[in-house]
């Protein structure tokens, strides 16, 4: 099916809370050399959609949506290729439901 | 001044909760870390509430906890791209003056229960990232550094209940960090309609509710599972599927669980409903063998952390409050004999959980991952697809003499699988399931 390629993971996250540390991104992408596998990955795999390929073909990390959920750090922290850690106390998505 | 507490809970989830409670009640000064607005707020799960676990901790539960619905019906479904097989049981032996299994949203249960701890005398501490945990010159766990100002913490003994993605332990040292093979990743969907809407819709009245489990071309050949679970006026609809699976098909989890509300078995259900959340998180999947040591001078591991899941029954909640409960429990005894929260003294925590279903249904299953995760084309499509148009051929009536069709759908699960394989396969998940 077809229908996977269509999905705005953006209109999702839209009813989701969030409470931003601005400038202070909890995820970064430590960029040395072409980007791995498994960080070329996350721009597919990542739930809330924060990863990014850019122009010159560097894999980018916005965390704003991001659910905490760990799925990058399990497959590129080992590398060093991804810098991970929680928010701050307060910070970060803040489940109504969950 | 740096305060010193009995004991140090990282984490308000399941496990921290029935830790925190239970060494609150003991008379034990607990200090309880949060980084969430309030305990439950970064938390997911599905979520079914097993009782039996929960009465363990508070008898009285049932009086105010938010608990959703009570499960009368469960529907396996294997399904093909355009069909479902089903395997459904209902009994009205569920609805029982003390159910057995409830629906529950987590944040909203997690928040009740974090009330309960704080009446037990735990003091809870919200908004509060536990950066690290802090060694003695000797090795010995000694407390936790905060994130808030002056944050260090100290303590006899840390529980480490900080989830599957735990940062404290791991960056320690005292377990490894999960493996992508060892993890699912899990999106959901809070679909809310009309209570009226969901009871006629799953044959339900009043607190009755529904599971739906659903396996085969939905997780498009990984090694994976979708679910429904009726709320009182909302249904919590996800898949999960492995991490290394993931990673390797290229396929969004969100394009995943969009596929999957658009089959046709599915669709009717959810049709109407608005959408209010949207979430996502690990589940661990490796089982007995992928737990780690347990305990250490000045520390222990529950729940989800320590891997405790018992995927092949989807059972996660009750092992983590288990885990929690008697990790207090097992600290409260060597806190009542005076001695030291050691390593030796403490492995005392690891020898009452192996008398549980904890690790007797850990061990039980230890070679199912491996399985499932070496075979997820075949358990996941291959098969699903076999069974579907066989039920199909069985069912249309067109003519073909039926010895005929039998014979054809034989020589179809043959074809695909060979008879090494069939019999492989039929051995394979019979050896791991014993």
């Amino acid at each position: 099916m077809s229908i996977s390629t269509e999905i705005r993971v953006e209109e999702k996250l839209y009813q989701n809370r969030y409470v931003i540390d601005s400038g202070r991104a909890h995820i970064r992408v430590i960029a040395e050399g072409a980007p791995s596998a498994n960080l070329l990955a996350m721009i597919k795999l990542c739930p809330a959609g924060c990863y990014t390929l850019n122009e010159s073909g560097r894999v980018e990390v916005a965390p704003d949506g991001c659910f905490e959920c760990g799925t990058c750090r399990v497959l590129c922290e080992a590398s060093g290729e991804v810098e991970w850690n929680y928010p701050r106390g307060g910070f970060g998505v803040l489940f109504k439901f969950g | 001044m740096v305060e010193k507490f009995d004991c140090i809970v990282v984490g308000a989830g399941m496990s921290g909760n029935a830790a925190a409670y239970t060494l609150a009640k003991r008379g034990l000064k607990v200090l309880q870390l949060e980084r969430g607005e309030y305990s439950g707020s970064k938390n997911v799960q599905g979520a079914i509430l097993y009782a039996d676990m929960l009465e363990k901790i508070i008898p009285d539960f049932r009086e105010d906890a938010p608990l959703e619905r009570h499960m009368i019906e469960q529907r396996f479904w294997m399904v093909s791209e355009t069909s479902h097989t089903g395997m459904h049981y209902r009994s009205d032996e569920f609805n029982e003056a003390r159910p057995n299994r409830y629906t529950i949203i987590r944040s909203q249960f997690d928040k009740w229960f974090s009330s309960r701890v704080r009446e037990a005398g735990a003091i809870v501490l919200t908004e509060t990232t536990a950066l690290e945990l802090i060694f003695d010159a000797y090795g010995t766990c000694v407390g936790v550094r905060t994130d808030r100002e002056g944050g260090i913490v100290h303590a006899d003994v840390v529980v480490l209940a900080e989830g599957v993605n735990g940062l404290l332990g791991t960056r320690a040292g005292l377990r490894p960090s999960p493996k992508p093979e060892s993890v699912a990743l899990a999106v959901k969907e809070m679909h809310f309609l009309p209570q009226e809407t969901i009871e006629a819709r799953f044959n339900i009245k009043g607190d009755e509710g529904v599971v739906v489990e659903v396996v085969g071309s939905v997780s498009q050949g990984m090694t994976g599972l979708g679910f429904i679970y009726t709320n009182r006026e909302s249904l919590s609809v996800g898949m999960g599927c492995l991490v290394s699976d993931f990673a390797k098909s290229g396929v969004t989890p969100y394009g995943l669980l969009e596929n999957f509300k658009q089959h046709p078995s599915i669709k009717p259900l959810l049709e109407g409903s608005e959408v209010k959340e949207y979430s996502a998180h690990l589940i661990p999947e490796g089982g007995y063998k992928a737990m780690p040591e347990l305990c250490g001078d000045g520390w222990v591991v529950t729940g989800d952390a320590a891997q405790m899941n018992n995927s092949m029954h989807r059972e996660g909640s009750n092992l983590a409050m288990t885990s929690g409960r008697i990790a207090a429990e097992a600290i409260f005894q060597v806190k009542s004999r005076r001695e030291k929260m050691t390593k030796a003294n403490l492995s005392l925590y690891p020898k009452m959980l192996a008398d549980t279903f904890v690790i007797k249904d850990l061990k039980k299953y230890r070679d199912m991952p491996a399985l499932l995760h070496n075979n997820s084309r075949n358990y996941f499509l291959t098969y699903p697809d076999l069974v579907s148009r066989a039920m199909e051929s069985y069912l249309r009536v067109d003519g073909t003499p039926k010895r005929e069709i039998e014979k054809s759908a034989f020589a179809s699960f043959r074809k695909a699988r060979g008879w090494t394989g069939l019999f492989g396969d039929a051995f394979k998940l019979a050896r791991a399931w014993r």
